[in-house]
């Protein structure tokens, strides 16, 4: 989230689309209730079904699942062509004046640089015209035919209402009606907030679904005020940590990035990522990157990471390019070619969760060994029982050994888990751990430890970063949840001086650091996280406070908890004040210019440089190089710097209205053995779409009785058109079909799902709950995966779970 | 002796009269439906408090799970999709005890102390004294009282009676994500249900209003509903009473009961002498239940 | 004594009753009712945070036993904290349920291991079951670790071996489990943000 849940309070408009956060998070929610009482503010739910969230909107607009970007462009071209944006912060806080370089082109479905036999595209026209200083040129009239705004408007002109409901299926005064309310929030004393999840992720356009949100969110100049934001609401409650965190194919802590193979020193890596500003006066906060990865390899290697040898680059794994990632989708296709040999599931089921069950259990079934580590007696740790229809296998054949750890679970456990309002919130053990079930910590120690001690005795391939790995802990086999938060805080390994004053000293060698403002490039300090520093300083531990006080009532209580970075609680949030320091809406102030004491102050923590005067110019948006937020994303997204819609793999209308050459995202992820399991709708003309229910987490919750109660067996949706149709009253069993699987389960009839006419066509949606599996409590059933599948999107291959074909038929 | 600030103003059966020096104020439930997203917390909170595991069921082709009211289940969201002006609304309405100030279930039982009212207005079942004769279920305009198969015991909603005596909001209340559960006194509530109603008016819910049913003397459970002038829309009893049959009971038919009730006691402890307990039989239809693990 | 319902309406066939049973010789005193006592009274209060979602939710764990030496802690109740400033007490059906988590009958409660064909685990011990995998892991890594790529750059990874990471674990335990992936060289590690 750039902005937190209580903040969701504050906004007129809350847009809820790609996701469903009264089913799942119903908490959470509890801030937009709050903001329909206290600010008579109007809830808009688009979406395939009429959920739980639409149950209490104030406008429920349905669409076809997949087609988000034609919506979303379709309201973009509504701001442009309705005059309904904001100005003054399109001018001074966006691109839109910055002149695009000559040779940018989209025709026919297709950017320019396009090559389709690698399946990508040469992204250099996809950048900036620079002026003989570096800085880039603009046109402040935003007259330029190349200039950001024109080439949005232009690209978006395409996307009329009649183009945009012909692909939705959207009633059109339903669409127009979402348009005017969001337009409603172009004034600066009006704030729409947009709450997303996987409804926008799991698609071959994942990306671009968000990119739209975030140049309507620009036009409208919602972002970095209080009430409107861009928050991705996060499905478990410590992804967001293990993001930040980097566990990621791809990953390093605080969003670093591996190196790629063609960096093979330390400098080429971080030539490419100490980004330079790109307009006079920025301040491009990854010009500190040196500083960030120094510190990081400071605390993973300890004193074996010496300037000499370059803080030990050599050690790090380097993927053959940063965006080639072995992420779950390509592990499992390695898997299903047997060319995986181990596989280690610590707290995840991937034999429920990755696309396509059958190939992940035939990836499984040629693993020469599993190690499951969970709290729970997953699918995945006994993918090698049979089950019958639920799990056909033959144990005898599968020749895998198969580890099962018992974990703690959060009652046994203690430390800090983020929430997706970035919140570090350190929790306590209430009880033992039942039989002989340990910590994570416990596990991988001993783990480690062990191969170690393996290389220590017996040598090996490349020990180095194993024999040298810092490992500092008071008791090697029992790390504590407190040292290593120690660790991703940073400390100083020599007095750390102010750079203003040699004679002063900033920390002390061997203390805490007080946040990331601290750290350097030269081995002086260790730090985990740089987005984490100042989360254990010598205060103690920042991530256990318990203040409710909340200045001026705006939601942001900065003494609760510890929010990265810098405990700041809007993020962007130098945006919410015009260029001159004052706030935009003197209602919603969270932070202005203080001209008399010449410095940034408020109620939150400044996301800028704190005494830097407004009369500099300084963008708000200060980790960019050009310090203001992106229309045009240049290089950065892969499939595009605008989004474009695309069908999803499987299509029900087998082409694409906009550029009927170039139906599909050009450049998503499609492994040659998946493009063999795609089906279409002459077979399989109904489209699927997976989610979750309320009353169930993913497959764990299953495993609790009460919940087992509530939602007890597997069941899909479809409309009452569709049952009739197809001769199936509510309440009977049915048979559910893609081209990689069959699922059998109870049918709910619904008013909720209607047919939509797309393209001349009826489309129905087959809606269908994740949930069930061969373990639990439940009554058995079958994973909505084994239907789903194996698609990602272009830049986070992301699988493409919501939109796909199925077919019904009564059992 | 019950807790002090839980006098027991009505007891079942009997003609003791209860203390009436002390003042207690009236609390209630606030069951708003414009905010219910239907998640089941409060079926959860409900569950988890009071110790109570419902059997796992099946899917009748609805979100209502279990279908209905159990001895284990005192709370149950019930789901219903209409289409009163032409669009559609998926009404969810929170359904258990209302907690009637002039309860039909404690008139109906003849089974002394085994319904009580207490002066905050909470009607508790008190299982060890119940008999299982089921006149509650009959007493009842919202059909809410089950008898258990397992003990033979009639159960239902307690508004958390414990919780409330030492100054808690029962389990529901707290875990309602969206404030569609309020607890407070009742004088709070219907305050507070004004505002609601004028909001959902200015919203366009023209006959937004609140169920606190007269004919049962008013309820420490009541509604905020969107149509308030279509209480069927969501199964409500547009006017409940207590069954006149009750009052009738209560009345002439009181010495003639009495001896017929006394008489079948006799006889039934004669049958649990000369037979033993009716033991009920579980019955398991489900054969792909999963084993635990 | 135990009167079923059914068999009571047999055998007064009537339905007829009495709202005074005193009469027949029942006292007021065994008719006694008392509200059912408060079953957090004495209890331990521990604060953790919800598993499930993000929204971070703030809970209430209750224990048995008042962390004397010989008092063994078991979870008895969960409920939300009502100074969490998101969450203000609330809980949804999954978080107000936790308790039935801690206690499934789910629960993995000792390492266990499942050779070649077999169709059952058996239960080892945990030093058994750590010199096993990692003896695995050492063999697959020295043979499959990758020094140099097909063009002769120096790569430095393990590409035989795949590591999916839990988002309901702590970030210290993902933190130490970061430390150690990249240590060997993996790269197939992934967490639940995709899927």
């Amino acid at each position: 989230m750039t902005n937190n849940w209580i903040d969701i309070k504050n906004a007129d408009v809350i847009l809820v689309m790609g996701g469903n956060s009264a089913e799942a998070h119903p908490v959470g929610f509890k801030w937009v209730i709050e903001a329909k009482a206290r600010n008579k503010a109007k809830l808009i739910v688009v979406d395939p079904r009429f959920n739980r969230t639409a149950a209490v909107a104030d406008l429920y607009v349905p669409l076809r699942s997949g087609t988000d970007i034609a919506f979303l462009g379709g309201v973009i071209n509504y701001l442009l062509t309705h005059d309904a944006i904001h100005h003054e912060y399109v001018k001074a806080y966006t691109n839109a004046s910055f002149i695009v370089k000559e040779g940018f082109s989209f025709s026919e479905g297709l950017f320019s640089g396009y090559d389709s036999d690698k399946r990508e595209y040469d992204r250099s026209t996809w950048e900036y015209e620079l002026g003989p200083d570096g800085y880039v040129l603009t046109d402040e009239t935003l007259q330029h035919p190349r200039c950001v705004f024109q080439l949005l408007k232009k690209h978006f002109s395409r996307y009329t209402p009649d183009v945009v409901c012909n692909i939705t299926g959207t009633p059109k005064e339903k669409f127009l009606k979402a348009c005017e309310i969001i337009a409603s929030t172009a004034p600066p004393n009006r704030a729409m907030t947009s709450m997303y999840a996987l409804g926008w992720t799991n698609h071959s356009v994942g990306t671009q679904n968000i990119r739209c949100m975030a140049i309507i969110q620009l036009l409208l100049g919602n972002i970095g005020v209080s009430g409107g934001g861009l928050n991705a609401l996060r499905g478990h409650s410590n992804i967001q940590g293990l993001t930040d965190l980097g566990l990621l194919s791809n990953g390093m802590p605080g969003y670093l990035t591996l190196p790629a193979a063609d960096e093979q020193t330390l400098d080429q890596y971080l030539a490419k990522r100490t980004l330079k500003p790109l307009r006079p006066n920025q301040l491009s906060y990854w010009s500190n990157y040196p500083k960030f990865f120094v510190s990081l390899m400071k605390a993973v290697y300890g004193p074996a990471a010496t300037k000499e040898n370059d803080w030990c680059y050599r050690w790090l794994p380097k993927l053959d390019r940063v965006d080639h990632e072995y992420d779950i989708l390509r592990v499992q296709d390695l898997m299903a070619q047997g060319k995986m040999n181990g596989y280690i599931c610590q707290g995840f089921n991937p034999l429920q969760a990755s696309p396509n069950k059958a190939k992940t259990l035939a990836g499984l079934s040629k693993l020469k060994y599993l190690v499951v580590i969970d709290p729970l007696a997953t699918e995945t740790s006994a993918f090698f029982e049979n089950h019958g229809e639920y799990n056909p296998v033959n144990p005898a054949e599968i020749q895998t050994e198969v580890f099962r750890l018992p974990s703690i679970c959060f009652a046994e456990d203690e430390g800090s888990l983020v929430n997706s309002s970035r919140w570090l919130q350190w929790h306590y053990r209430g009880q033992d751990p039942p039989g002989e079930a340990r910590t994570d910590i416990q596990i991988i120690a001993a783990l480690f430890l062990k191969i170690r001690e393996l290389y220590q005795k017996e040598g090996g391939t490349f020990p180095d970063p194993i024999l040298n790995l810092h490992w500092p802990y008071l008791v090697p086999s029992e790390p504590t949840p407190a040292e290593i938060a120690r660790e991703l805080n940073g400390y100083a390994l020599a007095d750390i001086k102010d750079p203003q004053d040699p004679n002063k000293i900033l920390v002390k060698a061997g203390k805490q650091l007080d946040g990331f403002a601290q750290l350097r490039d030269d081995g002086t300090t260790a730090c985990g996280c740089w987005i984490y520093c100042g989360c254990w300083t010598e205060k103690g531990n920042q991530m256990a406070r318990r203040d409710t006080y909340d200045p001026a009532n705006r939601g942001l209580v900065p003494g609760w908890a510890w929010s990265w970075p810098a405990n700041r609680r809007i993020q962007y949030n130098r945006a919410s004040c015009d260029p001159e320091g004052k706030p935009w809406d003197p209602k919603r102030k969270v932070i202005w210019w203080d001209e008399k004491k010449g410095m940034w102050t408020g109620i939150d923590v400044p996301d800028y440089v704190p005494t830097m005067p407004p009369s500099k110019g300084m963008g708000p948006f200060i980790m960019l190089p050009e310090g203001v937020g992106r229309l045009f994303s240049r290089g950065y997204v892969k499939d595009g710097p605008f989004p474009e819609h695309y069908e999803p793999f499987e299509s029900p209308i087998g082409t694409n209205p906009l550029h009927p050459k170039v139906v599909t995202n050009p450049v998503a992820r499609l492994f040659s053995e998946d493009h063999k399991e795609l089906g279409d709708s002459s077979k399989f003309p109904y489209v699927g779409t997976t989610y979750r229910l309320t009353e169930l987490f993913h497959y764990w919750s299953k495993h609790c009785l009460i919940n087992a109660t509530l939602q007890p067996q597997q069941f899909v949706e479809i409309s009452e058109r569709l049952a009739k149709e197809k001769g199936i009253s509510n309440g009977d069993e049915v048979i559910v079909t893609s081209a990689r699987g069959r699922i059998r389960a109870v049918a709910v009839v619904t008013k909720r799902l209607k047919p939509l006419v797309v393209n001349g066509k009826v489309i129905e949606h087959v809606g269908i709950p994740i949930h069930w599996g061969f373990k639990g409590l439940t009554h058995k059933g079958f994973p909505a995966n084994v239907l789903t599948p194996c698609v990602g999107d272009a830049v986070t291959q992301t699988p493409e779970t919501k939109a796909f074909l199925v077919n019904i038929e009564r059992a | 002796m019950a807790l002090q600030s839980l006098d027991i103003v009505a007891r079942s059966a009997t003609t003791l009269p209860p203390p009436q020096i002390r003042h207690t104020e009236e609390v209630a439930k606030l069951i708003d439906i414009s905010k219910c997203i239907g998640c089941k917390a409060c079926q959860a909170a409900c569950m988890e408090w009071n110790d109570l595991r419902d059997e796992v069921g099946i899917n009748f082709g609805s979100y209502q799970n279990p279908a209905d009211l159990t001895p284990a289940s005192w709370t149950l969201m019930r789901f219903y999709e209409v289409e009163p002006d032409g669009e559609l609304e998926w009404l969810i309405r929170k359904d258990g005890c209302m907690h009637c100030a002039e309860p039909g279930c404690l008139e109906a039982c003849p089974s002394p102390g085994a319904i009580i009212k207490y002066s905050n207005g909470i009607v508790d079942f008190v299982e060890e004294n119940c008999i299982g004769c089921g006149y509650c279920v009959t007493g009842c305009p919202f059909n809410i009282p089950r008898i258990s198969k397992k003990d033979n015991k009639a159960y239902k909603c307690t508004l958390c009676s414990d919780r409330v005596a030492v100054g808690l909001e029962p389990a529901c209340v707290k875990a309602c994500p969206t404030q569609a559960l309020v607890f407070g006194t009742k004088q709070a509530m219907l305050e507070h249900a004004a505002e609601r109603v004028a909001e959902l008016k200015e919203r366009g819910f023209k006959n937004a209003g609140v169920y606190d049913p007269p004919g049962v003397g008013g309820t420490h459970v009541i509604y905020v509903l969107q149509h308030a002038d279509k209480p069927e829309l969501y199964e409500l009893p547009k006017d409940p009473k207590i069954s006149p049959l009750v009052r009738l009971w209560k009345g002439i038919t009181k010495p003639l009961a009495l001896a017929a009730f006394g008489l079948s006691i006799v006889i039934g402890f004669l049958h649990y002498v000369s037979v033993g307990p009716n033991e009920v039989k579980e019955e398991k239809k489900d054969t792909d239940s999963n084993p635990p693990a | 004594m135990e009167v079923s319902r059914r068999q009571f309406f047999k055998l007064s066939g009537a339905a007829l009753a009495s709202s005074s049973l005193t009469a027949l010789g029942f006292s007021a005193t065994e008719a006694k009712a008392e509200v059912r006592e408060f079953k957090l009274a004495r209890t331990t209060e521990v604060r953790n945070t919800c598993p499930y979602c993000a929204v971070g939710c703030g809970i209430l764990m209750y224990s048995l036993g008042d962390k004397a030496k010989n008092a063994r802690a078991s979870i008895v109740h969960i409920e939300g904290d009502p100074d969490h400033p998101v969450s203000r007490g609330s809980l949804c059906p999954k978080g107000a349920a936790l308790l039935d988590f801690v206690h499934s009958p789910s629960r993995v409660l000792y390492p266990e291991y499942r050779a070649p064909g077999e169709s059952e685990f058996k239960r080892v011990s945990w030093d058994w079951a750590i010199e096993r995998i990692a003896r695995l892991m050492k063999e697959d890594r020295d043979k499959n670790f990758v020094t140099h790529n097909e063009h002769g750059q120096e790569v430095n990874r393990w590409v035989t071996i795949g590591f999916l990471a839990a988002s309901a674990s702590t970030n210290e335990a993902g933190f130490l489990t970061w430390k150690v992936m990249r240590s060997l060289g993996i790269v197939g590690f992934d967490n639940q943000a995709r899927v």
